[in-house]
């Protein structure tokens, strides 16, 4: 309105001064096509106005009724920026955004669509996969016991009342210690015939908040959850803004959740609404509207959940970058997010009555004489997993993606939040002329090489760095591979040099790892992206 | 290949002889990319590094190197009066222009590189490549008949206080090759503009008729060239022809366009065959190294794109205005002169100088296209403005960069407050 108004006063005073001019000058000649230009100019201006202020005043008056203003269907004319919107396919029925950044690595080894029952019979809890977590917890088992899937193993002595539970029935057969005494992991022989810890499932409908968190506390369904900004375990003592989940990843050879999801539809159903009662905003899902096909109908079907469709390469299935597009987080803000099978395993709490840690997880990468699906638990053991499915000798195993995951060894087991495990060669040799040949056989995002002109050749990658850590000198080159509203080099640059007003103000608490980890492969200088973007977030946190 | 790469290893001199080992390693990894792994963080990295984009600038500006080699010959014999049609006697002008170049480029690369060297060892970290765009550049934008010595004393001065003392490449807050010419240009006025500086070997002509008159290199090749029974650079008169004046269309310029256009025409101008700095000259090499960097997205397009629309906003503003000739020679002849199209793929778009920001490039790119025109047309002192313009923008560049993050900053303030 306001806007509209001074609009307004500036056209008035322009046309006034304009005939002071007009009357000064001493040219008669054509004044009367120019007086009908200028009366045509008025007319159209006069319309623009009407049409403002009638559009602002019918959102305003949407938003007092509270209806979503994000909705396009508000405005009595489409905007310049809906007619250039790219549309998204025909079954993303809702909200569409079509992110133009990212880029996709193809990588040789996906897994293919079976699921086949996975071999593994250790599995282990690591306390440092859960961030913010004191390194020595007060461990409640001991080498020799008995426990149930389900049972309680540790917790933190900072934050009691979170449980971290055994993902398996077994026996307990080490608890093994790092640096400084720190527990690094605790590992449970699984039992052939799974038993469950058996539950006091309070009834959805009519508990309480309160109760429900208690009960996922104990239950061990509690550590599903994460929050941000940070991405540390969820403080059950705040009431997040919203939750968010991604249907999809888009990370290089990651799973595709279709097919996780399939069979397990009541479970996640249930999963959200256990959601919904969590939180004071909304359950976002994010939805697929990439490639010809509707994802599966778990996720479209899905009741109680705002729903929103994003198309476009990696990251746009990163829930960060979702997050961003649809309620970006503050520093003051809280969001909790999980992962499909996190909210699968929260909803068989329920529909099942006992923490199911069941996870398919997709064994992925060129090393691997035939990539696949295996259903197995939380925290597997990578060797058992991987038994004789490796075809190279001189590997990397990565527990995760090659973006994010973590460098494991045979006799490590899965990331707690890991569905993925990923084997490359190691590229630890030299290459005469590797930085001037134009090669096809390494990804890049870059335009420069011959590759970029085939976006659908597929590489088989290794680990080598592929040139030397320099200072920062290319610019532009994170934002085109980040569809956020973030400047990563500036971002990164305040981190180096301890600012936080600007790390804060260039939104340092919408980030995590996995989201700067594409600009990061795609940085010239080599720079280390996520090592520097932890250091910030840690500083922010003790701040 | 392995029994070579031990061979090259085996040369490896101990650490402890830092200077050695730095340029050892310098060397080595021009020849191979080493075998470092990832570790932390990504796993897999991409394929491009900093080499590559570099060594994509070199490529990119190849065919103003070999125009520009060519143009020097065939300056110095249209000042002579001989050979005067631009593919008339092609050794002669091709190997005159090397003679002239390569002292230059080799100069430009002992000094450059040597310091680069130096500091790296000292320093402890690997050799850096900026210097490889920075050596190929200073060539191209320098007359051909630069003495030695001065260019040696620019090159040390750009890189010492340019960019060493602000801490090495992607540090350094000016543009290094527009630096070293500048300082040849405020400390040896006399070397860089007139007239006559912009055509090569002039000091050779008007004392005697023979081949030795050229020096030592010239004669080598003269025996050559009498061998083959081709024309040498001994046959001709040796003088200066009446009338010639190796004005550059710039100079020209301050007398409107009609002054132009009577020394050159606009084809001429277009292709190159005019005095000038040894890159500048010929505008198809140059649109074309420039299409090579916005292809492979080395450089930004977004400078470019605005530098164009920055200088031919002012053309028009002037045109307008049409105080002076000058004012009113036509925008769009702007760009036909001088070395806008040099400046605009090559200087302007150097990521380090640059703005960082994409809505920061589209001022910075805006201000020099604008700034340049500016000093060229009112300015009587310097006939051309882009070096200035661009250093001028560099130091401003952090500035709008402050203020395009800002705004990012208040926008997520806001949206923080609204929520």
């Amino acid at each position: 309105m306001k806007k509209a108004l001074t609009r307004l006063h500036f056209v008035t005073a322009f046309l006034f001064l304009f005939q002071i001019v007009q009357a000064q000058s001493p040219s008669s000649s054509g004044t009367g096509s120019f007086t009908a230009l200028l009366i045509a100019i008025v007319v159209i201006i006069a319309f623009f106005i009407i049409w403002q202020v009638s559009d602002n005043l019918l959102r305003i008056e949407a938003k007092k009724s509270g209806m979503d203003s994000e909705d396009d269907s508000l405005s009595i004319t489409p905007g310049i920026r809906d007619i250039f919107r790219k549309k998204g396919p025909g079954f993303a029925k809702g909200r569409h955004v079509a992110l133009k950044q990212g880029h996709n690595i193809l990588l040789e080894g996906k897994a293919d669509g079976v699921v086949e029952h996975g071999k593994a019979n250790t599995f282990a809890v690591e306390p440092p996969n859960f961030r913010g977590m004191s390194p020595i917890p007060k461990v409640e088992v001991e080498v020799g016991n008995r426990v149930k899937a389900g049972d309680h193993l540790f917790y933190d002595k900072k934050n009691p009342d979170v449980k971290y539970v055994s993902p398996v029935s077994g026996e307990v057969i080490a608890v093994n210690r790092g640096e400084r005494r720190s527990i690094a992991s605790i590992v449970v022989l699984a039992d052939k015939q799974q038993q469950y810890r058996s539950l006091d499932v309070p009834n959805l409908e009519s508990c309480s908040r309160a109760d429900l968190v208690a009960f996922l506390l104990d239950s061990g369904g509690w550590t599903m959850l994460r929050q941000r900004p940070f991405n540390i375990i969820a403080e059950h003592n705040e009431v997040p803004d919203n939750i968010f989940v991604s249907t999809f990843d888009t990370a290089p050879l990651a799973p595709n959740l279709d097919l996780v999801v399939e069979g397990r539809g009541t479970a996640f159903q249930k999963g959200l609404d256990v959601l919904g009662k969590l939180t004071k905003g909304k359950v976002w899902l994010g939805l697929n509207a990439n490639g010809g096909t509707a994802p599966s109908a778990v996720f479209t079907n899905a009741t109680g959940v705002q729903k929103t469709w994003f198309s476009g390469q990696h990251p746009a299935g990163n829930v960060g970058v979702q997050i961003h597009h649809t309620a970006p987080i503050g520093p003051k803000s809280t969001v909790w997010t999980l992962d499909v099978q996190g909210v699968i395993t929260i909803g068989a709490l329920f529909t099942e009555g006992r923490f199911n840690a069941e996870r398919v997880v997709a064994l992925t990468g060129a090393e691997l004489a035939s990539p696949k699906y295996v259903r197995t638990f939380i925290g597997a053991n990578i060797g058992q997993l991987l038994d004789g499915n490796i075809a190279g000798g001189n590997n990397r195993i990565i527990s995760g993606d090659v973006l994010s995951g973590t460098k494991a060894a045979m006799d490590d087991f899965l990331n707690y939040y890991d569905d993925q495990l990923t084997v490359v060669a190691e590229g630890d040799h030299y290459e005469m002329f590797g930085w001037l040949l134009p090669d096809m056989a390494t990804p890049s995002a870059s335009k420069a090489l011959p590759g970029s002109r085939f976006p659908d050749t597929v590489y088989k990658a290794n680990t080598n760095m592929n040139g030397e850590k320099r200072a920062f000198v290319v610019t532009g080159q994170y934002e085109d591979v980040l569809p956020m509203d973030i400047y990563p080099q500036h971002l990164m640059k305040a981190i180096l040099t301890n600012d936080y007003e600007k790390m804060e103000g260039l939104g340092i608490h919408e980030l995590v790892e996995e989201d700067v980890a594409l600009c990061e492969f795609a940085c010239t200088s080599k720079q280390p992206l996520q090592e520097i973007l932890r250091t910030g977030l840690d500083m922010m946190k003790e701040s | 290949m392995s029994s070579f790469l031990d061979k090259v290893k085996s040369f490896e001199p101990p650490k402890e002889k830092k200077f050695l080992h730095t340029l050892y390693d310098g060397f080595f990894t021009f020849l191979y990319t080493p075998n470092h792994v990832t570790h932390g963080g990504v796993h897999v990295r991409d394929r491009m590094d900093l080499k590559r984009t570099m060594v994509m600038v070199v490529l990119a500006l190849t065919l103003c190197y070999i125009f520009g080699t060519y143009n020097i010959g065939h300056q110095h014999f249209v000042a002579l009066g001989q050979h005067t049609s631009f593919m008339a006697a092609m050794h002669l002008k091709l190997f005159h222009g090397l003679i002239k170049i390569l002292p230059v480029f080799i100069v430009t690369h002992v000094v450059g590189l040597g310091i680069e060297f130096y500091y790296a060892a000292r320093k402890g970290h690997g050799i850096e490549e900026g210097f490889l765009v920075t050596g190929a550049l200073i060539p191209l934008i320098m007359p051909p008949d630069i003495p030695l010595w001065i260019l040696a004393f620019a090159i040390s001065f750009a890189v010492i206080l340019g960019k060493e003392a602000f801490g090495g490449t992607g540090m350094n807050v000016v543009n290094i090759a527009l630096l070293a010419r500048a300082f040849v240009f405020f400390a040896y006025p006399g070397e860089i503009s007139g007239d006559r500086c912009w055509v090569s070997g002039l000091e050779f002509v008007g004392t005697t008729a023979m081949g030795e008159t050229y020096g030592w290199a010239h004669s080598l090749f003269d025996g050559i060239f009498k061998w083959l029974g081709v024309a040498t650079f001994g046959d001709g008169g040796g003088a200066v022809v009446d009338g010639w004046s190796g004005a550059t269309p710039l100079a020209l310029a301050k007398g409107g366009w009609d002054n132009v256009t009577a020394h050159y025409s606009s084809l001429q101008m277009f292709w190159g065959g005019i005095p000038g700095s040894v890159g500048e000259t010929c505008k198809p090499a140059i649109i074309i190294g420039a299409l090579i960097l916005v292809a492979t997205g080395i450089a930004s397009w977004r400078i470019m794109f605005s530098m164009v629309i920055g200088a031919a906003f002012m053309g028009l503003l002037f045109n307008a205005w049409g105080h002076d000739v000058q004012m009113d020679i036509p925008w769009y002849f702007h760009f036909y002169m001088g070395s806008f199209w040099f400046a605009m793929a090559f200087m302007a778009t150097d990521p380090v100088t640059a703005a960082s920001t994409n809505s920061g490039k589209w001022i910075y790119g805006f201000g020099i296209g604008a700034l340049g025109i500016i000093i060229r047309v009112m300015n009587a002192a310097y006939p051309e403005g882009w070096m200035l313009a661009i250093l001028f923008m560099n130091v401003w560049a952090p500035l709008i960069d402050h203020y395009v993050v800002q705004s990012n900053m208040k926008r997520r303030a806001k949206r923080v407050a609204v929520a």
